[in-house]
């Protein structure tokens, strides 16, 4: 957690790039063998039809083998740097226009979450330093964890992660910075994490990644709204309505 | 009440739906008392605008009597007659802060579709896709207002609906392409697309001080309005040669302004079709950028193009070269509503502007589809419509 906190991601990702011309990480490539191979054999199995289902399949796994897959590299998608150690890395970025006093203490009182993190039901502060998180429905069982603040500086830096045996075993930090000329405050989130699941979890995660990047980056958009606005936008599912049917 | 819902191309009902509600504490409902049916209304109309869902409610020009607000609207009181802007803005955010009220931050809530296909998302719209927050449109008996509490102008009692309805879009649209022409006293400056825009961007122009006004379309009665109304000089476009034209009505010299007030009809991109529909909009592109490639080629050296039309896709063969060659501004956008509401306002209160001259036709909400019907063919001399719930 310590070099996570001391390494900006942007030397993170440029180290990276110079060492490793791969734009795929690990884990997407082990999966993208397997499944390269998976859609192969049964190619193979089948008849002259299943020369496309061939030619994907030996597309993955080339990419499983070089780690290099042209498609990101032509939408400038590299997942190299977002796997580590520790499972599924998010990261997100947003500017609020208001003074960083104010954000940081929007985001220091934890109790207000809620209100821009889609997936959580409550956050309860349990005493300085200690809270407890309840996520939302649909899962099947509740989703619950502690979770201690490892490192604060006022306005600047606040870093958590869940206590030991966690149901979600995370660490995240997030940073404020004031701009200049009444220009707002920038703040950088990075969250990791290790699903529920274990390996097939964090594949599952891996694969969803997009999906839970935007997320956060929708959460990150509802606390600026919240801070700068009083409310986040919302638009009646009218086209519904009109067919009788009211959210 | 009654809606005017978007079912497809072509395809426009009147239907009976659930009254808005308050959602927001920054909301208001206002009932309907006078709305219009838009240029950019006829793009959906068309189907040329992605992410439009059937039963959307149409509609971003209209105004009304205050019947509810939320508990942050210290501003309304039940019973104010007001203009509701078609950008909806917070007034909070970095961009509202600096008037560009149209690119607000906080007022899409599904900025994501428009950050997919512009890198980064305007304001929300009423009843203008759900790329634009899929908000419900003003046609209609009632509408909810979002950030009431900055958006919509009340209205002195001397004055009629039909003098101030035009606030909410086309009167500011076009006195914002004519103010981003930078006109100098003396100036001359072209106008392509004599629609109800236009109509605003000629009276526009004149009023900033431009000496000489040129019209430009092919619709005689559209002609013959920027004539009677503004006193333009106006070209048809299908008589004569408009480069030629221009040269000539300017010594040679060129206009120092150009306004595109056509656009183009193809807002090719979408959220599930991306390519399909960017192919799309190059191939209309092709047919219908016409005004735009005219307009940076007549214009001066070192002037201004300014582009009130609406554009959403790629455009094809843009001449960039010639705009680069002679140091051309380009100027486009959305138009930031809130920041001229009250100008504008006084400027008809003093009767220097009565914008109720481009109304071609009183239309009872019930007969919208008829009325979508004669503005896309322009029969009927039809140039603008209100609609009356």
């Amino acid at each position: 957690m310590a070099q996570h906190a001391t390494t900006l991601p942007e030397q993170q990702t440029r180290t990276t790039a110079i060492r490793h011309p791969r734009n795929v990480g690990d884990l997407e490539r082990g999966l993208s063998l397997v499944g390269g191979g998976a859609l192969v054999l049964y190619g193979l199995r089948r008849s002259l039809g299943s020369l496309a289902l061939m030619l994907g399949g030996g597309a993955l796994i080339y990419r499983g083998l070089t780690g290099y897959c042209a498609t990101y590299q032509a939408l400038g998608v590299n997942t190299v740097h977002r796997d580590t150690g520790h499972g599924v890395a998010l990261r997100s970025t947003i500017t609020v226009h208001k003074p960083t006093s104010e954000v940081y203490q929007f985001w220091r009182h934890l109790e207000n979450h809620p209100r821009f993190i889609q997936h959580l039901e409550s956050v309860v502060s349990t005493d300085g330093k200690r809270s407890h998180w309840v996520a939302k429905a649909p899962l099947p069982a509740p989703v619950e964890w502690d979770a201690d603040i490892v490192n604060e500086r006022e306005n600047a830096l606040l870093s958590w992660r869940s206590l030991p045996g966690s149901d979600v075993d995370h660490t995240g930090t997030v940073r404020f910075r004031e701009l200049p000329n009444g220009r707002g405050t920038e703040v950088r989130v990075r969250l990791e994490y290790a699903p529920p699941g274990g390996m097939v979890g964090v594949a599952v995660a891996n694969l969803f990644k997009t999906l839970t990047e935007q997320q956060l980056k929708e959460d990150l958009r509802r606390f600026k709204q919240i801070i700068e606005t009083g409310e986040t936008p919302k638009t009646a599912d009218y086209a519904k309505v009109s067919q009788g049917v009211s959210r | 009440m009654k809606a005017v819902c978007w079912y497809g191309k072509g395809d426009i009902r009147v239907e009976t739906v659930p009254e808005p509600k308050i959602l927001n504490p920054r909301d208001a409902i206002i009932k309907v008392t006078l709305s219009a049916i838009c240029g950019s209304d006829i793009h959906l109309y068309n189907g040329y605008i992605p992410t439009m869902h059937e039963g959307d409610i149409l509609g971003h020009e209209c105004m009304g009597e205050v019947v509810e607000v939320g508990t942050a609207v210290p501003n309304l009181r039940l019973g104010d007659r007001v203009v509701v802007p078609f950008t909806i803005a917070c007034g909070q955010c970095f961009f509202c802060q600096r008037e560009l009220w149209s690119l607000c931050d906080n007022s899409n809530p599904n900025a994501w579709m428009a950050e997919k296909v512009y890198g980064y998302s305007g304001s929300g719209l009423f009843g203008y896709s759900h790329m634009y927050g899929g908000y419900a449109g003003g046609q209609a008996e009632y509408i909810r207002v979002p950030f009431a509490d900055v958006g919509p102008v009340k209205i002195p009692a001397g004055l009629r609906d039909e003098q101030v309805l035009f606030l909410s879009d086309i009167f500011p649209t076009g006195y914002m392409a004519a103010e981003n022409c930078n006109i100098q006293r003396g100036d001359t400056v072209a106008v392509w697309g004599c629609g109800p825009v236009g109509q605003f961007a000629i009276r526009s122009a004149y009023m900033l001080g431009a000496d000489h006004v040129i019209a430009i379309d092919r619709i005689p009665e559209r002609l013959q309005m920027a004539r009677t109304q503004h006193q333009a000089t106006v070209l048809d476009y299908q008589e004569v040669d408009v480069s030629e034209a221009l040269q000539d009505l300017t010594g040679g010299r060129g206009p120092d302004a150009c306004i595109d007030a056509v656009g183009m009809e193809a807002h090719g991109t979408s959220i599930d079709a991306l390519y399909d529909r960017a192919k799309m909009a190059m191939f209309l592109a092709t047919d219908r950028l016409h005004a735009l490639r005219q307009a940076i080629q007549a214009c001066r050296k070192g002037g201004t193009v300014s582009i009130p039309g609406v554009y959403g896709g790629l455009l094809d063969k843009v001449p960039i070269g010639a705009a680069f060659a002679k140091g051309l501004t380009l100027k486009m956008g959305q138009t930031h509503v809130h920041k001229y509401l009250r100008p504008l306002l006084a400027r008809i209160e003093q009767g220097e502007v009565d914008p109720a001259f481009v109304i071609t036709h009183h239309l009872r909400l019930a007969e919208a589809p008829h009325g979508y019907e004669i503005f896309r063919d322009k029969k009927d001399n039809c140039i603008k419509i209100v609609l009356r719930p």
